[in-house]
């Protein structure tokens, strides 16, 4: 499992809050930085993907189910 | 007030979602008052009236026919554009050896009448991945030797249009028109066609399967004994023959009504993308006229729907929080592009270019107060 400056507990949230949750603070890690969000719902899957696509971070993967792991790049 | 629709007002300039059903054509109207009056009679009796109804029926197929460039034999009006979907895909299916034990190849993309007819069989299907634009490779079938493969014409949520022309596909092909007909010409490539009338101003109720002439394909239900022998029930000969009129006056006029539908739709286009994070999808060119899918980041796609149709504006929504599942398009999820926030605005053959304006000109403080509920 990737190790994340910041973990995100979304479990429980509906779309989009795991990806407004993500929007307001990944900023917290510095850049290059990783952020963890946990989420149980199925949109998280394609929305933090498409998320770091339209503001320029890096997607890094999910590991194990439900962790979706980003870096910050600005 | 432009733009905008009072409930129970008629064919409101605000209803922005053709392509969930476009708004009964004149001509639709006209033919079915007549229609209901003529066309009662059980089609397959000899009396007069029996032979009145007949004569309707066939003159419904034969205009159906010469819009679509098809022999009149090979129409079928269903119940429903999914009927069609159904009928044609598993029927084809069923045509071939050992037909019940093979499986359906479909794209990513398809309707969920493809997605829900391609499960029932128990055969577990062969799915084609799609790209970003929602586009299946040309050569994404050409793995498949056995069963059926389905592929739409045109991407109902997103608008794209499928390389059908230069798709490399060794098995028949089933191909789902529902959002297209009438609005593009049917391509080439088909063993079956499926249409659906309420998409292009027919009444709802009225499907239309073609099924192509040496075409094999095996009734998958339970037949009937009703005038065309890859249908069952009492034919709804006046909402066959209102599908027929608006048919034609949609295909005689689509030229003109294409070019200003895909020009309204650019307008639209590029005053979504100028919204800061929203993301515009599907093909900006090869697509359907009359449609185009943008997604919002952080907003919720029922609280756009909801928000847009208090201003007066009625559009649909791929988002999970607005589908009965829960779950989020497929489609979208299939092209990898934003889930929620979704919008889909379709417009219909009456949308102006001043009810388009409206449209943009509240969209964007929607989106920016929505936003500023949630601190972004």
């Amino acid at each position: 499992m990737t190790g994340a400056e910041l973990e995100l507990d979304c479990r429980g949230m509906l779309c989009p809050l795991p990806v407004i949750e993500l929007g307001k603070r990944y900023a917290e890690v510095p850049v290059g930085g990783l952020v963890a969000v946990l989420a149980d719902d199925v949109a998280a899957r394609t929305d933090i993907p498409a998320w770091c696509r339209m503001r320029g971070q890096e997607y890094v993967g999910e590991e194990p189910t439900g962790r979706y792991v980003v870096r910050r790049l600005s | 007030m432009g733009g905008r629709y009072v409930a129970g007002v008629r064919n409101a300039s605000g209803y922005l979602d053709a392509a969930s059903s476009e708004p009964l054509h004149p001509a639709a109207r006209e033919t079915l008052a007549a229609a209901l009056d003529r066309g009662y009679a059980d089609p397959r009796r000899l009396h007069g009236p029996g032979r009145d109804a007949r004569l309707l029926l066939d003159n419904a197929r034969a205009v159906v026919a010469e819009c679509l460039g098809v022999r009149a034999d090979e129409v079928t009006f269903t119940s429903s554009g999914t009927d069609a979907v159904h009928r044609g895909l598993l029927g084809l299916r069923l045509g071939l050896p050992h037909g019940a034990d093979t499986p359906v190849s479909h794209s990513a993309v398809e309707h969920s009448s493809v997605l829900h007819a391609a499960r029932w069989t128990g055969v577990e299907p062969v799915v084609a991945q799609v790209d970003r634009l929602g586009r299946v490779a040309p050569s994404g079938f050409a793995g498949s030797t056995g069963g059926v493969a389905a592929l739409q014409h045109a991407n109902h949520e997103v608008g794209t249009v499928q390389p059908l022309a230069d798709l490399e596909v060794g098995v028949p092909l089933f191909v789902d028109a529902c959002a297209s007909m009438g609005r593009l010409p049917l391509p080439d490539r088909w063993d079956v066609v499926a249409g659906s009338a309420h998409k292009w101003g027919g009444p709802a109720g009225v499907g239309v399967l073609v099924v192509r002439k040496g075409a094999l394909w095996v009734n998958p239900f339970p037949g009937d004994d009703r005038v065309d022998e890859r249908s069952a029930g009492f034919e709804n000969v006046p909402a066959a023959l209102a599908a027929a009129a608006a048919l034609r006056a949609v295909v005689t006029d689509r030229a003109e009504t294409n070019a200003r539908q895909h020009a309204l739709v650019d307008r639209i286009r590029a005053a979504a993308a100028e919204i800061p994070d929203v993301e515009v999808v599907g093909d900006p060119v090869d697509r359907l006229p009359h449609l185009v899918t943008f997604s919002c980041l952080y907003v919720d796609g029922e609280a756009i729907v909801t928000e847009l149709d208090r201003r007066g504006y009625g559009v649909a929504s791929g988002s999970a929080c607005t589908a009965s599942t829960l779950a989020p398009s497929h489609v979208l999820e299939a092209m990898g592009v934003l889930t929620h926030g979704n919008v889909r605005v379709s417009l219909t053959r009456e949308t102006t270019a001043a009810d388009v304006d409206g449209f943009l000109a509240v969209l964007p403080d929607v989106v920016r107060e929505i936003r500023s509920r949630v601190g972004l």
